[in-house]
């Protein structure tokens, strides 16, 4: 895809700040949120928001646009499940497992799928995941129809009870913040140089020398293993594993968070989270309307608003977000 | 009634007729798709969207004005084809400058749309459409029964596939489609009006998707759901395919409909996935499809 933002020459103290100041507001009200409003639903806001900041990683910085992030979201969330309440896995251990399989999902169908480009790789992300649905529609263990209900939290390293609703939410809090520094930190490192290059001209970086496959494919694997870490512990926050989950709508879901927040632009799939999730949550009483007003949103976004709210927010202020 | 590998004929023969209606479908779509690639460079998510508008149109004329289905299926297709000119004009037309992935993520919400208001006014539940009384029946034809209606289906498709390829490859309409998908501004530069056989390209595959739509109704409900279920296995027979070649799209198609009949037979636990197992082994062997050129 191309760039979404233009990247600008630092000029006052705000401008070279911005990110900076931006991720010091967006802890402050991370930390008071809960006094106002549901934590549950923050709990939730934020496992999404880390789905769709890793969804972006792929597709806002390499231009790899997956049409099937559901996979990785929803079986990690699946054996993350399974894990705690079959296994008795502790909630640290069962995360890591449900990231674990994420990211050997994203390893093997990375593999395959950058073996295409541009739309023909966005068909076979949501044809491989559409497999994995019905694997997880027929296996055993998922629960079919019903999915795994009534996962226990358990104890933190066998200590700290998760059914408290403050503990559990400073280790999603916790999650959150390690899964979205790590991709800041990917972006700004010379790897997430590269990668960008291979957004702008994949071409250009292969004469350059850089063996682009494998860049690809570590992008790929590493954006599938965070979209894991958060499916997996959105089902230890909301104790339920089901195919909603692993479904198309939720790859779509996840591509309209990021796209109303801003492709290739650091907060906007967090702002973009908040708003599709708010906006589900206001529209609950008239559910049926959620489809077509989503489709309308992708059709605005695509049609007058393509940097996204961040994305347009920081071109205009001339600021990096 | 004989016995092939231990199954008995009929099962195997209706499993195979199955493919073959599956595999009528999935030529007819995947011929849209390649067809309404050529010429836009976009994907047409709502491509399964619009073979669902084909079924509820065929369903409306039928319950509000009594058309039935021999004029429904001319009906229909001008119908949804026209909506098809109308979005072509009004949105997609300002796509065609920018990454074709705006294009997928364009129609990917109109097929939302249009699943959300067929929810919303139709139920989830399928809805009944019955086969023609002209075609009702069957006839035994000793190692099977086939019925009139679905051997009409596989026939008409045939026919429709390869009239498309006989008019894109072999007529003068589709040597100007096949010169403005190459190269449009030298096209324009011979006078022929480009903007215009690009809305019309997109008419035409929308409305191939309706009449496939139409011809689904008596077999499968009228159901919202049909066609997003439909238009992501499309898509493995695309990738599988290659859209460089129409003739490929046909082949292809028809080709997987029967592989997953046969699945059905042999191994039935796989037959939902088998396409997209196929996929993956064809992305490991020849990533450019079996049809496709490189790229």
């Amino acid at each position: 895809m191309e760039p979404r933002v233009e990247p600008i020459a630092p000029k006052s103290a705000l401008q070279t700040r911005s990110e900076a100041i931006a991720l010091v507001l967006m802890v402050v009200v991370l930390v008071v949120a809960p006094f106002v409003t549901y934590p549950l639903f923050l709990m939730q806001v934020m496992c999404f928001a880390l789905f769709a900041c890793a969804f972006n990683l792929l597709t806002g910085y390499v231009g790899l646009l997956s049409f099937g992030h559901a996979l990785y979201f929803g079986w990690a969330s699946y054996l993350c499940a399974h894990a705690a309440k079959v296994w008795g896995f502790s909630p640290e251990l069962a995360i890591l497992t449900g990231t674990l399989t994420a990211a050997l999902c994203g390893l093997v169908a990375g593999s395959l799928a950058i073996r295409r480009q541009g739309i023909y790789f966005a068909m076979v992300t949501l044809a491989l995941a559409q497999m994995m649905y019905f694997f997880a529609l027929r296996a055993k263990f998922t629960g079919g129809e019903d999915g795994i209900q009534a996962v226990p939290r358990g104890k933190l390293f066998g200590l700290i009870d998760l059914q408290n609703e403050t503990a559990m939410y400073i280790v999603v809090l916790t999650v959150f913040l390690a899964g979205f520094l790590l991709i800041y930190r990917i972006i700004h490192s010379p790897f997430g140089e590269v990668l960008k290059a291979i957004r702008e001209n994949e071409t250009r970086a292969i004469s350059l020398g850089y063996k682009t496959e494998r860049y690809k494919l570590l992008a790929f694997v590493l954006s599938a293993t965070l979209a894991g870490a958060a499916g997996s512990t959105k089902a230890i926050v909301v104790q339920l594993a089901s195919l909603t989950d692993v479904n198309w709508p939720m790859s779509g879901e996840v591509i309209l968070m990021t796209l109303v927040g801003g492709l290739g632009t650091i907060f906007g799939p967090v702002v973009g989270a908040v708003i599709i999730l708010v906006m589900q949550y206001k529209l609950a009483p008239v559910g049926e309307w959620v489809l077509v007003i989503q489709g309308v949103i992708f059709v605005a976004c695509v049609l007058l608003f393509r940097r996204g709210i961040v994305g347009e927010l920081a071109t205009k202020l001339g600021i990096r977000l | 009634m004989f016995e092939i590998f231990g199954i008995p004929s009929t099962a195997l023969f209706g499993q195979l007729l199955i493919g073959l209606i599956n595999g009528s479908f999935y030529a007819l779509l995947s011929l849209g798709l390649a067809v309404i690639f050529g010429m836009l460079n976009i994907i047409n998510f709502a491509h399964g969207a619009q073979y669902m508008m084909g079924a509820f149109a065929a369903y409306l004329l039928l319950q509000y004005t009594g058309i039935g289905y021999w004029p429904a299926l001319i009906v229909a297709p001008v119908v949804v084809g026209i909506t098809g000119m109308i979005v072509e004009r009004f949105l997609l037309q300002w796509l065609y400058k920018l990454d074709h992935l705006y294009g997928l993520l364009l129609t990917f919400g109109l097929a939302l749309i249009i699943e959300g208001l067929a929810r919303k006014y139709f139920g989830s539940a399928g809805l009944p459409y019955s086969v023609p009384e002209s075609l009702q029946g069957g006839r035994n034809l000793g190692f099977m029964f086939l019925p009139n209606y679905r051997a009409w289906v596989i026939a008409v498709s045939l026919v429709v596939c390869f009239g498309t390829w006989f008019m894109i490859e072999r007529t003068r309409l589709g040597a100007y489609l096949r010169a403005a998908t190459e190269n449009p501004t030298l096209v324009r530069a011979f006078g022929i009006n480009v903007p215009r056989m690009i809305t019309l390209t997109y008419g035409f595959g929308v409305a191939l998707a309706a009449f496939a739509g139409v011809m689904a109704a008596p077999i499968y409900n009228v159901s919202p759901q049909m066609g997003s279920e439909l238009i992501i296995v499309v898509f493995a027979v695309v990738v599988i395919g290659g859209m460089g070649s129409i003739l490929g799209a046909i082949l292809t198609g028809f080709g997987l409909g029967v592989v997953e009949g046969l699945t059905k037979v042999f191994f039935p636990e796989a037959s939902n996935t088998v396409i997209f197992v196929i996929m993956a082994i064809v992305l490991l062997v020849r990533p450019a499809g079996l049809f496709g050129r490189r790229g």
